[in-house]
């Protein structure tokens, strides 16, 4: 911890390439998991020899939504919610642009929850990075369709006593056919799930559960250590989860690949593809 | 030759914007827009074009500017509900410079309104309607030769200038059908403009650097080494948020500045027996086809009326409406809503001649005997 900024910079990471460096330091808090999630999407590319020139990277608002502002592609960053549904025109229109979507589990799943699960129901080959913080990190912590019951949150003070979103499922029930969840602790594991997130052809939602250490650390009385080895020990890998015993899953959450299907058509495809047999036209 | 069609409004704005190179087509349906929708469904598969029913307007609004982003010739139509849920993104398409033409087919509101009515209550919102100060092109055309016209215009001015372009319609308007010369639209006649790219290498490019028409040329994304940033932030050259005041001082002045500096050259009106008119009737849209049959009937009865109907409606042409005011002794401004448009004529007559309304908002239509009794009372006032 505490490495000076400019000795970080010094190493010359490989995927610093999709970095605008120039924009650095970034906005987040110390300790945030958000910089892991975009690190394990640079590494990402990085491997999968993705080029800055093909990627496009769309966010909406919130802490987490600041991503594609550090980010060396096509970014944009939108509103509120929205960015599923531009990222939805932008990869029409450009199917050959790998487009990742940033978003927070407020963006995503509270304002951004219909154009979600439409964008699932289509099967757009979007790869969606989901923050899940359990909270409005920007706003300055309310309770957010993911926050976990009992958790404190400025807008429910007493704790939360809404029933949250598993929104793994939801994802798979809406139709994604990649849903994966990694952590801001497990970076080269994240880094793995981004990658084949990228690589399935189709809706990639993947779920990092990462830790707002200034606003929902504090208001819950977590350290950002205690933050990080919550992480590590209570999420186990899906191959272990799918062996263990009902009453030792309580609390527990299984971190990899929860869902892949490729058996289901790409929307951008399937689209283009009728657009050929009708005009025989390209655009 | 004429080359005469018989057309149905909506379709023809459809066609139009296939004819201005629209291919990116998001919507939701909404009556009395959809007929529109339809025929963009129908249509931009042929033409090599994108169509996408999205979930809802506020999706459909963010599709066009992902598309426009990508380099696409994008619209949306709707009506007021969804005009309503469109303008968060509107704005957003507004702050970040996406070219991109929004159809608002006007029905009778407040709320769900009159679904099937013809309304123009959104004379006042199509410019005011999302929040920050902002000024957007907003078009208004009188028949279906027109829509065709008006639907190009809009396209360019979108892509020339970088910015979103109303495009207001009414339910007459949209479902009626009347005769087209097709022969203007034949595609070596239609004069079509299209969006600036960057002129610098790479290493140069700063995608929110406006040049010297305070239009930037941000290239589509996709294009190689033109990488950039797009914010609803403030913003500076890069596109990269920021606060200093200076830089959002400049980005706002020149947001306003380069749509109201082509003013002149967007004015469209129609001057109709104006010259030696003693009484000017300012319309647009369907009330002006009343207004302009109400002059002939005024004229038949010994009153000189005149007709100024207003087609670019903002920026409005605030010198020509001063102009009218000091020739005329009178102006009627009959619309349907409860008078909005009668208070930017007010402003820009700037008290040279009392400003007259004539308002309606229950679904129907301002009939040209009604603006003919206006009239008379009007002029009976005067003398
Ligand atoms: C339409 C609209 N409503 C509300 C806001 C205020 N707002 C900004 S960020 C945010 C919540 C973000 O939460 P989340 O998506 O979880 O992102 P985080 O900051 O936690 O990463 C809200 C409510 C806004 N910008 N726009
Ligand atoms: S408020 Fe929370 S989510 Fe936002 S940057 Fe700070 S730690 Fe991260
Ligand atoms: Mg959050």
């Amino acid at each position: 911890m505490n490495v000076p900024f400019e000795k970080v910079l010094e190493k010359k990471e490989s995927y610093f390439k999709y970095l605008r460096l120039d924009k650095l330091p970034t906005i987040w808090c110390p300790g945030c998991g958000i910089g892991q999630a975009l690190k394990a999407t640079c590494m990402a590319l990085y491997d999968l020899g993705i080029d800055n020139d093909q990627v496009a990277m769309v966010s909406g608002i919130g802490c987490s939504s600041r991503t594609p502002g550090y980010f060396d592609g096509f970014t944009l960053h939108t509103t509120h919610g929205r960015a599923l549904a531009f990222a939805t025109g932008l990869k029409l229109f450009k199917p050959e642009l790998t487009t990742i979507v940033f978003t927070g589990d407020g963006d995503c799943f509270a304002i951004g929850g219909n154009h979600f699960i439409h964008a699932a129901r289509r099967n757009i080959d979007v790869t969606v990075v989901m923050i899940n913080n359990w909270i409005y990190g920007m706003t300055h912590g309310q309770v957010s369709p993911t926050t976990p019951l009992g958790s404190q949150t400025t807008t429910t003070p007493g704790g939360n006593y809404e029933p949250n979103f598993d929104v793994a499922e939801l994802a798979k029930a809406a139709g994604a056919t990649y849903v994966a969840r990694g952590t801001a602790y497990h970076v080269t594991e994240l880094k793995k799930l981004i990658q084949d997130g990228i690589k399935h052809k189709g809706f990639s939602f993947i779920e990092v559960l990462s830790p707002c250490t200034i606003i929902y650390g504090r208001k819950n009385r977590m350290t950002f250590e205690e933050m990080y080895m919550w992480l590590k020990e209570n999420t186990i890998p899906v191959k272990a989860w799918e062996k263990l015993p009902e009453e030792k899953r309580a609390g527990k959450l299984p971190r990899g690949v929860l869902y892949h299907d490729d058996s289901r058509p790409e929307y951008t495809e399937v689209y283009w593809n009728r657009v050929k047999q009708l005009s025989g036209g390209e655009k | 030759m004429a080359k005469l069609e018989l057309k149905y409004g909506n379709h023809a704005c459809a066609e139009a914007a296939i004819l201005a190179g629209c291919r990116f087509y998001a919507g939701y349906p909404i009556t009395p827009s959809s007929e529109i929708a339809e025929r963009m469904a129908e249509l931009l598969p042929r033409h090599g074009g994108a169509f996408i029913q999205m979930e809802d307007e506020i999706a459909s609004m963010a599709a066009i500017v992902g598309a426009s982003f990508a380099g696409a010739k994008a619209m949306t139509a709707t009506s007021g509900p969804g005009f309503s849920l469109k303008q968060e993104n509107l704005g957003y398409a507004f702050m970040v410079e996406a070219p991109c033409v929004v159809v608002n087919v006007q029905r009778g509101g407040p709320s769900t309104g009159l679904p099937t009515q013809i309304g123009q209550q959104e004379i006042m919102q199509s410019l005011w309607g999302t929040h920050g100060d902002k000024l957007i092109p907003v078009f208004y055309p009188g028949n279906v030769q027109e829509i065709m016209e008006e639907t190009i215009r809009a396209f360019n001015w979108a892509e020339r200038l970088r910015t979103p372009v109303v495009l207001l319609l009414d339910e007459v308007l949209g479902h009626m059908r009347e005769t087209v010369d097709m022969e203007q639209f034949t595609p070596d006649k239609v004069e079509i403009w299209n969006r600036k790219m960057p002129d610098v290498p790479p290493e140069e490019y700063l995608p929110y650097k406006p040049g010297e028409d305070d239009v930037p040329a941000i290239a589509p994304y996709g294009t190689p080494g033109y990488r950039g940033h797009a914010t609803g932030l403030h913003h500076d050259y890069t596109g990269f948020p920021t606060t200093n005041p200076e830089m959002c001082e400049e980005l706002i002045e020149r947001l306003i500045r380069k749509v109201k500096r082509n003013q002149p050259e967007m004015e469209k009106n129609e001057e109709y027996k104006l010259d030696d008119a003693e009484v000017a009737i300012v319309a647009f849209g369907t009330t002006a086809r009343a207004a302009k049959t109400a002059v002939d009937m005024a004229r038949e009865k010994g009153i000189k009326a005149g007709l100024l109907r207003v087609v670019t409606i903002w920026p409005s042409p605030e010198e020509t409406l001063n102009k009218l005011a000091k020739h005329v002794n009178a102006i009627l401004v009959p619309e349907l809503n409860m008078g909005q448009y009668v208070l930017e004529v007010e402003r820009c007559a700037k008290g040279e001649a009392p400003v007259y309304r004539l308002n309606r908002a229950n679904g129907k239509v301002i009939y040209p005997a009604e603006i003919l009794s206006k009239l008379e009372e009007i002029v009976k006032a005067r003398v």
